[in-house]
């Protein structure tokens, strides 16, 4: 849909329901259906609907990228550095290309090429193979003879800091032939240390603090968190002579096609990109990366379909990973509570990679005149990282929200009233009020205040997100003359449920159930979905979605107006059936309406618009950022075991917004899911280095813990309906930012039950006992 | 290659195997039935759990040719027909799935403890469910439609 720039003025409700709805008038482009009713006044959006996957899920029919089987399909594995720093002299693959079976050789590390034959990384890809069977390419592999210069390494991003610290990129060296653009070093570097960035920097923090009555600092440490999605990253590349398609585990089939198109040198329209049921990325599946690049060369030398799916040790070491940080922060305030200065400092590690900031939150969440931040990325011998759920803002938070927690303390005034002077978010006062109702806030005691070896605590914290929208992001809906219903796109179900929101947002339209509506996504043959990132797929699609589904609507009318002779004005659907306003007829089943199209179909391609009043400001060519006030407050109940430091988190009071909620049955499973990677990221999850070999000691499920069933704490989600008036659906995102406020919110709990603050993660028995001083202080793992 | 015989949901199916092959590659692998998952392959995360005998096990971590006489059910056998046995319904109406990876898993273990336990506490449901590895967090919505399913009253 293009609109011509015309507009019209609505009268829209805006305002969050719970402190109430006002009537505003708003300019909004001619074209875009009329504005959407509250929840209340709606008969499928604001419903909790099962998801429309649900039956193949329980089934075991729904299709991952790992069940996928093609005729002559070929097996790849991946020989990986056993070592983490390392020049390859030779490679001698010959023993394995004569292994009965093997069809396919891709050397990536190839020696003699300076750009290729560094390795910095256990776990670096250095030659893949494909041959008939998974067993066949695997014991291929153990036939490849690889004569490794092993030089000096570093995994510790502390030592990696000193100036005698090995060097993880030398002089000169500055990318391998394959890896995504966006976690290569692109700053000056002075040892291993990238040159700072720094963002949003304003006033004069120095002069700043010299007016605080108070400052509060402190030194903060995050641990390096892996993604393990429970399916692997995985392809199936299928390279032919009229064009590649390629079946992917991705959060993103539109961009991987288009990286495919332009590394491979092909037409946009000659490569197709499928991914049907989605078994979580996190952020890690967000783009192509090497192993789908491998598996794509491997195809077109082989001239079959491979394919490639990691092992779980491959998922450890190479598919990404969330950076670990350290964080000095400091805080000046005044008296009333009014803060005065903000200065950050942070070193972080995305392993071999960059992206290891901590966000915007301490920039953004409060009013502060005085600001200042350098955040440093620091390179080590370890797997990139990538983004992971509210990349930046989840350490972040784990520094800022514990430092506000502090100040309030040396205030004397309560946390939630030290945040209503300096938090302008009207949406996050609110969340805080609900909160600290459902909590039982009011119990709260002094830190360290129970009797006995078991001391229970309350803690708050918040989350800060933008509220991102993807405008290459387009989908089609199709009326068929026997009444049946089709909404398409190339939007990805990751697990969220996508479909079945587009489901819901087409049966609104059109007045019929969303068991009625076809939904077909994952394909990008159909329109250019956006990404399953940055929590802004509902936000993207949904618009054009029921933008799409108006129009159908309205060319529907048209023809049946002409055959009822009545206004097309006149006619509304609804339950099933089209309804003649302020006549007797009798009601029109729709596929009796149907019926009277022209044609056999009808549709329309509808793209996403900008906001009603415009975005804050474009995040390159294909999206935008809306706002930036996608809130999140949390409070976290714990009991505290003093005597074996274990910490068990008893309740969680999550109230978030997302704008229009569109299901509240599936953002409930989202805020719980954001909730227990928070609560596992504050408690259990820590990649181990051995900084004398310089590999990764629990590259596995069982050594690397995850918060379980047995861990998981009463999870109380409130949502609140925010309608802002923005666009044809009005909804936003809310994945990550059901993430963020978890870890602080239990640190600041923990210390309010033992008065002790935890600035490390994950807050081990090990390290609360060291925290009490029962026991010696850890070493720090990296 | 050995010949071998197995009973999968009530059918015996011969198939030719390596000594090495597990359950779960022969399931996923010459039996087509991918409802079963690998998401760690040593018995760590449960998502690919199985009935022997009615008993829930990892199939991961059983050798094919160890199954010898006992009977394996896998999610493509647990409805009879179109017939979805509760606690598949209660998955479905509690949204106990996000992106669905561990779901086969998490059901065969929820309705194994059902079969045995039929009003099972929340922590018996903790407990039965304590070795799957969901990365989504359907924890809540999982304990609260094996509660369902059971008749039980969700908390």
């Amino acid at each position: 849909m293009i609109n011509d720039g015309a507009l019209q003025t609505e009268r829209l409700a805006v305002g969050i329901l719970s402190t109430g709805l006002t009537e505003i008038d708003r300019p909004v482009p001619a074209g875009e259906p009329p504005p959407l009713a509250p929840n209340a006044d709606l008969k499928v959006i604001g419903r909790r609907t099962p998801r429309i996957d649900a039956l193949a899920k329980v089934t075991g029919a729904a299709r991952f990228t790992v069940d996928v089987k093609l005729p002559g399909m070929l097996h790849a594995r991946i020989l990986r550095s056993p070592v983490p720093h390392a020049r390859i002299r030779a490679i001698d693959v010959s023993a394995a290309g004569r292994y009965p079976g093997v069809r396919a050789i891709e050397v990536i590390a190839a020696s003699g090429d300076p750009s290729t034959a560094a390795i910095r990384y256990a776990g670096e890809p250095i030659v893949a193979i494909a041959a008939t069977d998974a067993s066949i390419a695997e014991a291929a592999l153990g036939l490849i003879h690889v004569d490794y210069e092993t030089l000096p390494f570093v995994v510790d991003f502390e030592q990696a800091r000193e100036a005698t610290a090995p060097l993880v990129y030398g002089d000169g060296e500055e990318r391998r032939a394959l890896q995504d653009e966006w976690i290569l070093p692109y700053l000056p570097r002075n040892g291993n240390v990238q040159q700072a960035v720094s963002a949003g920097n304003r006033g004069d923090v120095e002069s700043g603090l010299q007016q605080a009555d108070v400052i509060v600092s402190g030194d903060f440490r995050t641990n390096v968190q892996t993604h393990c999605c429970l399916e692997p990253h995985g392809i199936v590349a299928d390279w032919r002579p009229d064009g590649l398609t390629v079946y992917a585990s991705t959060q993103f089939t539109a961009g991987v096609r288009a990286t495919l198109a332009q590394e491979f040198d092909l037409p946009l329209h000659r490569v197709r990109v499928i991914v049907s049921a989605m078994g979580g990325g996190f952020g890690s599946k967000s783009s192509l990366r090497d192993y789908g690049r491998i598996a794509v060369r491997l195809s077109r030398r082989a001239n079959a379909p491979v394919r490639l799916v990691l092992d779980r040790k491959e998922e450890q070491l190479d598919s990404g990973n969330r950076p670990g940080t350290w964080q000095r922060l400091r805080i000046g305030a005044r008296q009333d509570g009014s803060l005065a200065a903000i200065s950050l400092t942070s070193y972080g590690t995305a392993g071999v990679g960059t992206g290891a900031g901590v966000g915007n939150i301490a920039q953004a969440l409060y009013t502060c005149p005085n600001f200042e931040s350098a955040q440093y990325d620091v390179f080590v011998n370890a797997g990139p990282g990538s983004a992971m759920r509210g990349p930046g803002n989840t350490p972040g938070a784990f520094a800022l929200e514990q430092t506000i927690d502090e100040l309030a303390e040396r205030l004397q005034l309560d946390p939630l009233k030290l945040r209503d002077g300096i938090d302008p978010s009207t949406v996050r006062r609110e969340e805080r009020r609900i909160g600290a109702e459902r909590a039982g806030w009011n119990r709260r005691h002094a830190p360290g205040a129970d009797a006995g070896p078991i001391k229970r605590g309350l803690g708050v914290a918040q989350s800060l997100w933008s509220a991102n929208v993807q405008t290459n992001a387009a989908c089609e809906v199709r009326l068929y003359r026997d009444g049946s219903v089709e909404i398409l796109s190339s939007v990805q179900d990751i697990g969220t449920g996508i479909g079945t929101i587009l489901a819901q947002v087409v049966a609104e339209e059109l007045g019929l159930r969303p068991a009625q509506i076809t939904v077909r996504i994952g394909d990008t043959e159909f329109p250019p979905g956006g990404p399953s990132y940055g929590s802004r797929t509902t936000a993207s699609i949904t618009p054009p979605a029921r933008t799409a589904a108006y129009r159908v609507r309205e060319m529907l009318f048209q023809q049946l107006a002409g055959k009822l002779g009545v206004p097309a004005s006149t006619l509304f659907a609804h339950d099933g059936v089209i309804s003649v306003r302020g006549e007797t007829k009798p009601d029109i089943s729709f596929c009796e309406a149907a019926a009277a199209l022209r044609t056999d179909r009808i549709s329309a391609v509808c793209s996403r618009q900008d906001d009603y009043m415009g975005f804050r400001h474009a995040a390159g060519p294909d999206a935008a950022m809306a706002h930036q006030d996608l809130g999140g407050v949390q409070f976290a109940e714990v009991a505290v075991d003093t005597e074996t430091g274990i910490v068990r988190v008893e309740r969680v009071v999550a109230v978030q917004d997302c704008g229009r909620p569109m299901n509240p049955l599936l953002i409930e499973s989202q805020v719980q899911g954001g909730v227990l990677m928070g609560l596992s990221y504050a408690l259990f999850e820590e990649r181990v280095m051995d900084r004398h070999t310089g590999l990764m000691v629990n590259p596995n499920l069982e050594q690397y813990k995850v918060a379980g069933s047995r861990e998981t704490p009463a999870i109380d989600v409130v949502v609140l309906e925010n309608y802002q008036g923005q666009s044809a659906t009005d909804a936003y995102g809310i994945a990550e930012p059901s993430n963020i406020a978890t870890a602080p919110a239990i640190a600041n709990a923990v210390y309010n039950a033992i008065g002790v603050r935890m600035r490390e993660l994950p807050m081990t028995p090990a390290r609360v006992l060291a925290a009490l001083g029962k026991v010696p202080t850890l070493e720090h793992a990296s | 290659m050995a010949e071998i015989v197995v009973s999968v949901n009530g059918v015996d199916r011969t198939l030719r195997c390596e000594p090495q092959t597990t359950l779960a590659e022969a399931l996923r692998g010459a039996l087509e039935l991918t409802g079963t998952k690998i998401a760690c392959n040593r018995g760590a995360c449960s998502a690919c759990t199985v009935w022997l005998d009615g008993e829930p096990v990892c199939a991961c971590m059983l050798l094919l040719a160890d199954v010898g006489e006992r009977s394996v059910t896998t999610i493509e056998g647990l409805a009879d027909g179109n017939n979805l046995q509760p606690i598949q319904r209660a998955f479905i109406d509690y949204d106990a799935i996000q992106c669905g990876f561990c779901t086969p898993g998490l059901v065969m273990s929820c309705a194994a403890l059902l079969k045995d336990t039929p009003h099972p506490t929340t922590e018996q449901i903790r407990t039965a469910i304590g070795g799957h590895l969901c990365r989504c967090g359907t924890y809540p919505h999982v304990i609260e439609a094996t509660l369902a399913a059971a008749g039980g009253v969700a908390e």
